[in-house]
């Protein structure tokens, strides 16, 4: 059963919550540069991602949860998290999300069903599996929905998760976002359904359960695909693999401070390391984001002019943000010493 | 008041709270696999599942639904096992609440065996309660007797933290008395299994019934020692551990682990540092020999602590 095409309404809101995604981690990333030594440790980008992270999220109800890795900028922003309390956990800054003590690996917003997120690669992905339970015991017909990489599809737990999730029929769907790199390491390095030139989805069928590869920069493809395996999920069927195929069109993580000892690579690991500029090039200007709005233009659903008032309306809003988390103050050092105990 | 072996006495506790609170679940490796399992029939495979074995996962997923607002038990069965998911139990479980700012609560019980020094060899028999016991956002529970079995692993189940309950498997057939009903010890404190003024001993587990007849030996020559059962050693209760060291001057602390993985180690650090000028005699520990458990029963009891050694160690601190 497919889920009813989104209106064209819905499709606006796709497209704003993609573009929200891009601008805010695009200040993410100037803050590197702008406002050095603001942003401590380790960011990650979804950017080429988005695409994959609104169409998943756009058949989120009340009472259904979402977990995802240390790449978790999307999410809540398309959940509803303030873009201005993100910025400032990001910033380490009191009003941040997360009080300054998670930052920018750990956005957490409980009251709009983001749980929590792990930085330890595939580590989160029983905790998904373990809020499915809970959804099943209530009876709600909620679903949860399970963001990861592909690199941890070679970790344990994806593989005793979903052994378990599948044997319990557990409410959840497992969107592997495969962006083609653990790290520097190429998937066919270090996949064996990759180098046998399968799609990772095909992992599901070890787990009796259904495996689908989707078009993860065809935000309308994931729509449909991810809106089906929630269907599945709500009706009791148990869970599905959803192999999202996407383009991460950063590094792995942002350069660390202080500023010119880049522990991480300026440009993706497709250039720097292997050299194949014609593979990063196609990825660019396929990128998800442009090409949406592109194409929302061509049939009509919004005029250029819309979408640019749209554009601008975002950056305002993401400016805000930045405006905002600068100005909020470090947390209490004494803080550092609550909330490891409840 | 009933009389059970100390194994029951955690079931009574596990009942007890399923009883109570519907939100408390209980799973693991070779659990409830017929509907006559006492825990299926009283509440239902919705709340009692068996697991494949799967640790990381089974661990991984008590975390979710803690998360998701449950009160889950996790039988893991021996301790060894935890640390095939150590991921999920130290940087995992006791990170959410702190990362997310105070938004998450982690309330499970992870239940597990140890110290199973009865011919189980090498891999079987660790105490590793010391690999958990420095673990912000964890609390580490190790009962000694029948109703402590069952009063802390209630206590642990209320608890809002992740809480890690290690029952001593040389303990599982000791009976005890233990209250009917609603029955719960506090986490975090400590209990004086015996009185005396000559010799502070602290010891956990399978360690104080040793500690105790070392105790009563050392009466029969005149020296009154007091036995200092921390039950919880996080949170850890020092305060009644420097009270005792306060009047009798004199510490042996006794640990079934290798001592450098051991509990005492910590608690010696302590004590150093807060009652140095209190103390008449270097504090002597009584830790098990640094090496893997030896299969061979003479070897086993060569490396183990037992009451001849406490005994010795006494000695020692009051010359």
């Amino acid at each position: 059963m497919s889920p009813q095409p989104p209106s064209a309404e819905r499709q606006i809101w796709i497209l704003t919550q993609m573009l929200r995604i891009r601008t805010f981690e695009e200040r993410v990333k100037r803050t590197f540069t702008e406002h050095v030594g603001v942003i401590r440790g380790h960011t990650h980008l979804a950017d080429g991602a988005e695409a994959s992270i609104v169409g998943s999220l756009s058949h989120f109800r009340e009472g259904d949860a979402a977990l995802a890795t240390y790449r978790c900028h999307g999410y809540p922003l398309v959940l509803g998290s303030d873009p201005k309390a993100m910025m400032a956990e990001i910033y380490g800054r009191a009003d941040g999300l997360c009080k300054g003590l998670g930052g920018s690996m750990h956005l957490t917003d409980v009251k709009r069903g983001f749980l929590g997120t792990s930085g330890i690669v595939g580590a989160g992905i029983p905790h998904a599996a373990g809020a499915a339970w809970a959804a099943q015991i209530r009876g709600k017909g909620n679903v949860v929905l399970c963001f990861f990489g592909d690199g941890a599809s070679k970790q344990g737990a994806f593989h005793e998760t979903l052994n378990i999730a599948s044997l319990w029929k557990l409410p959840v769907v497992f969107v592997m976002e495969n962006n083609g790199y653990n790290v520097v390491t190429t998937s066919a390095q270090e996949d064996a359904n990759a180098a046998a030139g399968e799609p990772l989805s095909v992992k599901a069928k070890a787990y009796a359960m259904p495996g689908v590869t989707v078009d993860g920069t065809d935000p309308l493809a994931v729509y449909t695909t991810v809106g089906e395996a929630i269907e599945r999920a709500r009706a009791g069927q148990g869970p599905t693999l959803v192999e999202s195929k996407v383009y991460r069109l950063s590094a792995h993580g942002n350069i660390i401070a202080p500023p010119g000892v880049p522990l991480h690579y300026p440009e993706h690991e497709a250039i720097a390391v292997f050299g194949k500029r014609e593979e990063y090039e196609a990825a660019l200007r396929g990128d998800p984001v442009p090409r949406f709005r592109g194409i929302l233009i061509q049939n009509g659903t919004l005029t250029s002019a819309k979408a640019d008032e749209l554009s601008a309306r975002i950056a305002s809003e993401m400016q805000e943000a930045v405006t905002f988390a600068l100005k909020s103050p470090f947390p209490k050092v004494e803080s550092a010493l609550e909330n490891n105990y409840a | 008041m009933a009389q059970m072996p100390y194994i029951a006495a955690v079931d009574a506790g596990i009942h007890q709270e399923m009883r109570r609170d519907p939100n408390v679940l209980y799973f693991g490796q070779n659990l409830a696999t017929t509907e006559n399992h006492e825990f299926v029939a009283a509440y239902g495979h919705d709340r009692v599942r068996v697991t494949p074995i799967s640790e990381t996962a089974e661990i991984g997923i008590a975390i979710g639904a803690a998360m998701a607002g449950f009160r889950p038990v996790v039988e893991l069965y021996m301790a060894e096992f935890m640390l095939v998911a150590m991921d999920q139990v130290v940087n995992e479980a006791p990170r959410f609440r702190y990362m997310s700012g105070g938004q998450v609560k982690v309330p499970l019980v992870l239940k597990a065996g140890y110290g199973f020094t009865a011919g189980w060899a090498g891999q079987h028999t660790g105490s590793l309660t010391a690999l958990f016991m420095g673990v912000p956002g964890l609390k580490v529970v190790v009962p000694s007797t029948a109703a402590d079995a069952k009063g802390l692993m209630a206590s642990a189940i209320r608890d809002d933290n992740p809480v890690v309950f290690l029952h001593h498997y040389m303990l599982t057939l000791e009976h005890g008395e233990v209250p009917d009903g609603e029955h719960l010890v506090p986490l975090g404190k400590a209990e004086v299994r015996r009185a005396g003024g000559d010799v502070t001993i602290v010891a956990t587990g399978w360690m104080v019934p040793r500690a105790l007849a070392a105790a009563e030996q050392l009466a029969k020559e005149g020296i009154n020692a007091e036995v200092i059962d921390p039950r919880t050693v996080a949170p850890l209760d020092l305060e009644t551990i420097l009270k005792s060291v306060d009047k009798t001057g004199r510490v042996v602390l006794v640990d079934q682990a290798p001592r450098h993985a051991s509990v005492t180690a910590m608690i010696a650090a302590d004590i150093a540092e807060h009652r140095f000028k209190a103390l008449k005699a270097p504090v002597v520990q009584v830790t098990a020999a640094d090496t893997t458990i030896p299969y061979s029963e003479p070897l086993e009891a060569y490396v183990i602590p037992d009451e001849a050694r406490i005994a010795a160690a006494v000695r020692t601190v009051l010359k």
